[in-house]
């Protein structure tokens, strides 16, 4: 869609003189002014401008947090505490960064979702859904270890469990393990890397979230009908109806992100973690932070062993499995209609799918044992069946209901039928149907 | 948007009875020999520093700080508090220098290469009262005692579902200090019979981590003189000890709730407006 003629014209000289020797100006007012977006966008779709506040600020906050922190592991427990105490705003600055991260991945997880309701993976977007697939695993790898650098208990042993994963690969597990933690155990030499790599990562999100960015602005954003975009009614310009829409999207998120800063920082946290790193203390049940509690749960469901593979190994394979099953979303889906909106089934399984998730999250943060594995075995099979037998199968028996011919149609027969219920209010207002 | 929400109403439905049937099934243990601890959850106390107006009660804190003195500092550290930070529980410059003059600590090398010890001044930490981990660990049955500058963040007994949900919206974060309290006033308790307590160990229900804990009950009525008239009572040693260390731990909070209040306030204003003018800017688009 941004492949079409541009509009930009500069006004004055300095305009006309950069834009004939380095149009970045062209470049922003086409992908952020002028460049049309569906009419029918609602607030599910405010979360990618959203996703990108929470980058930033956690690349903000980040880099003033790393001018305080010492990555040593003598002293790095006392440095965060420095910051706490001592650090002007410190606090804020630690607590905006350590709920950023959830809030960042409670983000990610409603735009994830957004995409699979609506189909916005299939095709022409299937790059698009497999960059932000690259985004995902990097913000988890980002995470990780950024929960490892306080050097609190969870850290210690939450770094020591999961790069413990690795060494179940055969023949080579030992060795990346080894090459992950920088000796035989998690030591000094594995505080130091993450750290570093704590560092990087971003950088490389934010590096992918541009290829993700120019994607969607080759091949336009999808909408709640699924239909493409056909004509000029059915779009709006970016500016000003999408950037003020996002902006209020971004200022109910932050509301709800202050609300846990100010209130309740240490909610989506584990006490433990203010206990010092010791290696001879195990705690009695190590938990990965919240937003990895549904794999964590996929990992120990696997109890037994399946012929050569081992049970560990298994747990493993699933658990990578289920972030890997997310890269062949496009062609899982056989459907032939977009958006769950016409798809009465599907809109079922979607929303199963997503009480299963959260399911398994709290049976990750159970300790594996009894029915709690019993269960987290039915919610395991029920993850992989949602893309491995319900979307391939769905998609070729499943009648979808009538659909309309364009956005347009869809806008004006759902504003007739609010017109009939309520006819005052929906000429007067309506947005609020959003 | 309402297709949205009807379906996160139908999820939540779902969820809240497999939960439900899921929590019942963690229930059944024996009370001779339990499997899960605490054996008795703590209670939830009132705390000035609660809600999002909370505010330190000072005198609460000094009565606080003198039960840890007097009691708790015999075997606990409190490595990550600096004496100058005690300006404030409401004491003056002179006080605190007064209050650090009270503690030795090591410095040096000297001019000579010699190591020596000093009063402590307003920038120096409270002293341990063990020379190292090994020696707290040897003198107290072969578990250091913990550092006690993190405790009321390090310690909070699993809410549990539903729970922890109205935590959100009743800004629950006392989890510290219910449980501080709850250990400190619950060494009366009989374990139940059956029950075998190990060799030098004291059954407590509250004891997070298991049935009976190596502190033996360290306070009693009468033991810390209170000069405001404070009833000198296990109770209130424990909720005074207990709201002094959320201070140690989190000495910023009131910074943090009252900025907290401006930033909302704020952020609600800013949103209203933005809505208006998203409102107007769609006003001639249907939608």
């Amino acid at each position: 869609m941004s492949g079409g003629h541009s509009t930009y014209s500069p006004t004055t000289g300095i305009g006309r003189w950069m834009d004939a020797r380095m149009p970045l100006p062209r470049l922003i007012h086409d992908s952020f002014i002028s460049y049309p977006v569906p009419r029918n966008l609602n607030y599910a779709y405010t979360f990618g401008g959203i996703l990108s506040l929470m980058l930033a600020a956690q690349i903000i906050t980040g880099i003033v947090l790393a001018m305080h922190y010492v990555s040593d592991t003598t002293l790095a427990f006392q440095s965060v505490e420095k910051i706490m105490r001592d650090v002007n705003s410190g606090w804020l600055l630690r607590y905006m960064h350590a709920n950023g991260a959830s809030f960042f991945f409670i983000a990610v997880y409603i735009h994830i979702m957004r995409g699979l309701y609506y189909g916005s993976y299939k095709a022409p977007r299937e790059l698009l859904w497999i960059l932000g697939c690259i985004i995902y695993l990097l913000m988890m790898a980002t995470g990780f270890m950024g929960y490892v650098l306080p050097w609190g208990q969870m850290s210690f042993w939450g770094a020591t469990v999961i790069t413990g994963f690795f060494t179940a690969i055969p023949l080579v597990g030992d060795w990346i393990q080894q090459l992950l933690l920088g000796g035989f155990a998690v030591d000094n030499p594995t505080l130091n890397r993450f750290f570093a790599l704590h560092y990087l990562l971003p950088f490389m999100i934010a590096g992918v979230v541009v290829l993700h960015v120019w994607a969607l602005h080759v091949v336009g954003q999808t909408n709640p009908t699924g239909i493409e975009v056909k004509s000029k009614t059915d779009v709006v310009a970016f500016t000003p109806y999408a950037t003020i829409k996002d902006a209020f999207g971004m200022i109910v998120f932050v509301f709800v992100f202050a609300y846990f800063i100010f209130y309740i920082p240490n909610f989506l946290g584990h006490p433990d973690n203010y206990i010092q790193a010791n290696s001879l203390k195990t705690p009695a049940h190590i938990v990965p932070e919240w937003y990895y509690l549904p794999f964590y749960a996929i990992l120990r469901a696997i109890t037994f062993n399946i012929g050569p593979i081992d049970s560990k190994l298994g747990g493993v394979i699933a658990m990578f499995g289920s972030i890997a099953v997310l890269f062949f979303v496009p062609w899982l889906d056989t459907s032939k209609v977009r958006s769950a909106v016409y798809r009465p089934w599907y809109k079922l399984f979607f929303w199963l799918f997503v009480a299963n998730a959260i399911f398994l999250g709290w049976l990750g943060s159970r300790p594996a044992e009894g029915s709690y594995v019993i269960m987290a075995q039915f919610s395991t099979f029920y993850y992989f069946a949602f893309f491995l037998i319900i979307m391939p199968v769905l998609g070729l028996i499943e009648t979808p209901r009538r659909m309309p011919n364009s956005i347009t149609e869809a806008v004006l027969e759902k504003n007739k039928a609010g017109a009939s219920v309520q006819p005052a209010g929906a000429a007067a207002s309506p947005e609020v149907k959003g | 948007m309402k297709k949205i929400l009807n379906g996160l109403a139908a999820f939540g439905l779902v969820m809240a009875g497999a939960l439900g049937a899921a929590t019942a099934a963690e229930e059944a243990h024996n009370a001779a020999e339990p499997t899960h601890f605490p054996i008795m959850k703590p209670t939830q106390e009132k705390w000035s520093f609660s809600g999002p107006f909370g505010t330190y009660d000072r005198a609460q804190l000094q009565r606080g700080l003198k039960v840890y003195k007097e009691v708790c500092s015999a075997c606990h550290s409190m490595d990550l508090v600096a004496f100058r930070t005690l300006a404030d529980l409401g004491y003056s410059e002179e006080q605190v220098k007064a209050f650090a003059a009270e503690y030795e600590v090591e410095d040096g090398p000297n001019a000579d290469g010699e190591m020596f010890t000093r009063k402590a001044g307003p920038n120096d930490h409270f002293p341990s009262p063990f020379p190292n981990e090994a020696a707290a660990a040897a003198a107290n049955g072969g578990a250091a005692p913990p550092d006690m500058s993190l405790l009321a963040k390090a310690r909070a007994v699993e809410r549990g579902f539903p729970t922890f949900v109205f935590d959100i919206f009743t800004q629950y974060a006392e989890g510290g200090p219910d449980y501080i309290h709850a250990l400190l006033t619950g060494y009366d308790h009989e374990p139940p019979a059956g029950m075998e307590v190990a060799e030098g160990t004291h059954y407590n229900p509250f004891f997070i981590a298991g049935k009976s804990l190596a502190m033996a009950k360290p306070i009693s009525d009468g033991q810390v003189t209170y000069d405001d008239g404070s009833p000198e009572t296990v109770d209130q040693y424990s909720r005074d000890v207990s709201a002094f260390l959320m201070w140690a731990a989190e000495p910023h909070l009131e910074a943090r709730k009252q900025t907290g209040f401006s930033v909302m306030v704020f952020v609600l204003l800013f949103g209203a407006l933005v809505y208006l003018t998203k409102r107007k800017v769609w006003s001639n688009v249907a939608h």
